[in-house]
């Protein structure tokens, strides 16, 4: 168990630059991002997801303005979960609409 | 790839052959990664081998689909394990109860099949979530809403099939009691459809509930006798408006009269919403104030003088504490009640609840919220939202790391004793629950007032926290089924529980000789002989693997 969160987090900080996300990925990625993760991570009060980042002194906390995400990190946390942040199956979100997550969650990074 | 108990290598590769010619491979998941997510994330045993785990997923997309894979399920004798969002989490998240079945994943059958404003009914398919309903209806505006439970991702039909709860009037709350007729495919492959929709070309199947004959549909909840792939419920008109007030009293032993006038007043519809008790004293929250207190904006923590008192008393009671609370004038119990209706008798309601909660000396009352419905954007965002028939996931706040909450947890088990609907009632569990945790090692309890509340009973739900520690999840699952033996001696049952204690709470329901138990088990040979469905679920297992669970 130990060992598999320990090889896919250091499998975070080694990501290359990511490619230019397309506009059209990034469209489908803030539609799934409004299902599925707005409603923990979003914007307003009780969003459990963001009190928790803030609380953990991430700023900011609110996974729609970050620029620090990348696509690897993303797709961990959707399907390992994290304390009390559940898993999703690929029948709530699927591969694809994971990317498109991640093409949305990236879109402002610094190239 | 893992194979189910029981199950020959080749059989199963020939029913997963079969699965995928039935819904197509890319819904049939065999890989370690993919199975992995149908792990329950709360589960008590996480890391332990005892974990219960699938062997597979297989995802239909109607119920053709489901009736395929049931038959081949039923000809390989391959268990499996039907979920709808699958996202139970307290009570077991998609993991199967028997280890090593196949889960059959319902959640791409999403469809709203009908939504009927004037008699206000709904009829959808297992995989449907409270969000897509809610915004289905937001989006033809419907005036309409659903009773959802704290948590929006989860479905109707799977929330009511473990027979779990909302917010709204008493004959919404109750999930289960709210639907109104199911379809279902049985072990066979063969449907059914209960109450009216027996009847060809009905047309009153989401209107009235028991059809004609015995009322079949209870046993299709918390059991394992058959696959639900549609089932109605019953919505509430949008009421004209809401009004909320608070009554606080100042003694320990004014709880007794409390709940006592609240039962007239909900009994006779005086007061129409769920109830929500809290102490001001003893710093409980109300429930609509959870979410809110977890992130911060609960009441300053207690002074060094009531932390001591506080620390000292028994079960929430202490003459000193109450003394304290006397001479601060800090209420020992408030009772929030929530009124649905036309403004002016919503007012005259609340009136009428004051007059008789004047009975008890002391009775203070604080007027809460007034909202003319529908709720503006910006009350939305101050109210409990569940109150309003809004899915959210706001409650997810008592587990998650906050202001209030330093430590998250990993998640929790529910453990929901029913207690009668009175103070006395609520005492006593705590006296007997707190005794309990002290004799069993646990940290003590602090006191606790219902969560659920039926018409006729409450529902207690203590959360144990579910930890990375196998042995202090070793411990907290020997207390839990201790606390559930010591709540059967006083004549208190659970009213739902995660797969790892459902066989022991079942056998509390133990009158003449397990009787019950037995009868559920009889019904099993006879719908499900080869004992493909859910087995062990509710504690019941079918034939073949009985001797082997006892
Ligand atoms: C913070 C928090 C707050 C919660 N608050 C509430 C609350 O307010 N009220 C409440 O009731 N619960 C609550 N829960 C518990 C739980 O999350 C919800 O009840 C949730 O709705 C259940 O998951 P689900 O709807 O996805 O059902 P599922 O997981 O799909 O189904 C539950 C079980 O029912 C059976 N089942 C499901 N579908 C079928 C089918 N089609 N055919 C045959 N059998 C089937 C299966 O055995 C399945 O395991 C809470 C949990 C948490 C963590």
């Amino acid at each position: 168990m130990r060992t598999r969160w320990l090889v896919a987090m250091s499998m975070f900080f080694a990501v290359s630059t990511p490619a230019a996300p397309d506009q059209a990925q990034v469209e489908r990625g803030h539609t799934v991002y409004d299902k599925w993760c707005f409603p923990c991570h979003g914007t307003g009060p009780g969003k459990p997801g963001t009190d928790s980042l803030r609380q953990r002194g991430q700023n900011p906390a609110v996974l729609e303005e970050r620029t620090d995400l990348n696509a690897s990190m993303i797709r961990f946390y959707v399907r390992h979960g994290v304390l009390f942040m559940p898993t999703f199956r690929k029948t709530e979100i699927s591969d694809a609409d994971l990317d498109a997550i991640a093409a949305y969650l990236t879109r402002n990074n610094k190239k | 790839m893992k194979v189910p108990p029981g199950v020959s290598p080749s059989d199963f590769a020939k029913a997963i052959s079969e699965f995928e010619d039935a819904v197509g491979k890319e819904w049939v998941f065999t890989s370690d990664e993919d199975v992995a997510l149908y792990r329950d994330p709360y589960s008590p045993f996480l890391g332990e081998p005892d974990e219960l785990v699938a062997s597979a997923a297989v995802a239909p997309d109607g119920v053709d689909q489901v009736q395929k894979v049931v038959r081949t399920a039923n000809q390989y004798k391959i268990p499996i394990y039907p979920v709808s969002t699958g996202k139970n989490l307290g009570y077991g998240g998609a993991a199967p109860v028997y280890s090593g079945s196949v889960v059959l994943d319902l959640k791409r059958m999403n469809r709203i099949l009908e939504v009927n404003e004037e008699n206000a009914y709904a009829l959808v398919e297992p995989g449907v979530s409270y969000f897509d309903l809610y915004r289905y209806i937001q989006e033809k505006g419907l005036k309409l809403w659903v009773d959802v439970p704290d948590p929006g991702w989860g479905s109707p039909v799977g929330n009511a099939l473990d027979r779990g709860g909302g917010y709204l009037m008493a004959h919404l709350r109750n999930h289960f009691d709210s639907h109104c007729g199911m379809e279902v495919v049985l072990a066979s492959g063969e449907i059914i459809r209960t109450g009216m929709g027996a009847m060809p070309g009905s047309r009153t199947w989401q209107n009235y509930k028991s059809g004609f004959g015995p009322w079949v549909d209870g046993i299709f909840s918390q059991s394992n006798f058959g696959v639900v792939t549609k089932m109605g419920f019953w919505l509430l008109p949008e009421p004209d408006a809401y009004l909320s007030g608070t009554v606080y009293v100042p003694r320990h032993a004014d709880l007794v009269p409390l709940v006592k006038i609240l039962n007239y007043l909900e009994n006779t519809r005086a007061t129409n919403g769920m109830p929500d008790l809290g102490s001001p004293l003893l710093q409980i929250p109300m429930i609509s104030e959870i979410a809110a207190w977890m992130s911060g904006d609960g009441p300053p923590p207690p002074d060094a003088e009531l932390s001591g008192l506080l620390g000292n008393s028994e079960a929430g009671y202490s003459p000193e504490l109450e003394a304290y609370a006397l001479r601060k004038g800090v209420s020992y119990w408030s009772c929030k009640l929530s009124f649905y209706g036309p403004a002016k008798a919503n007012e005259a309601n609340w009136e009428f609840a004051k007059g008789k909660f004047s009975a008890i000396s002391g009775a203070r009352f604080v007027d809460n919220e007034s909202y003319k419905l529908p709720l503006t954007p910006e009350e939305h965002e101050k109210v409990h939202k569940p109150q309003f028939g809004i899915p959210s996931l706001a409650m997810f706040s008592i587990g998650a790391r906050s202001r209030t909450n330093p430590q998250p947890t990993n998640g929790h088990m529910w453990f929901s004793p029913i207690i009668p609907r009175t103070g006395e009632a609520i005492f006593e569990a705590n006296r007997v629950f707190n005794q309990a945790a002290k004799e069993f090692g646990l940290p003590a309890l602090a006191f606790s007032l219902p969560s659920c509340y039926w018409e006729r009973a409450f529902i207690f739900i203590f959360a144990f926290p579910v930890t990375r520690d196998i042995e202090t999840n070793k411990k907290n699952r020997e207390a839990f089924k201790k606390l559930v033996e010591r709540a059967a001696e006083h004549g208190w049952g659970e009213y739902r529980t995660a797969p790892a204690y459902q066989e022991a709470i079942m056998s509390t329901y133990s009158y003449n000789h397990h009787a019950l138990l037995r009868f559920h088990q009889t019904l099993k040979d006879a719908v499900d002989p080869n004992g493909i469905l859910s087995a062990g679920r509710y504690g019941i297992w079918p034939k073949h693997l009985r001797s082997q669970q006892a």
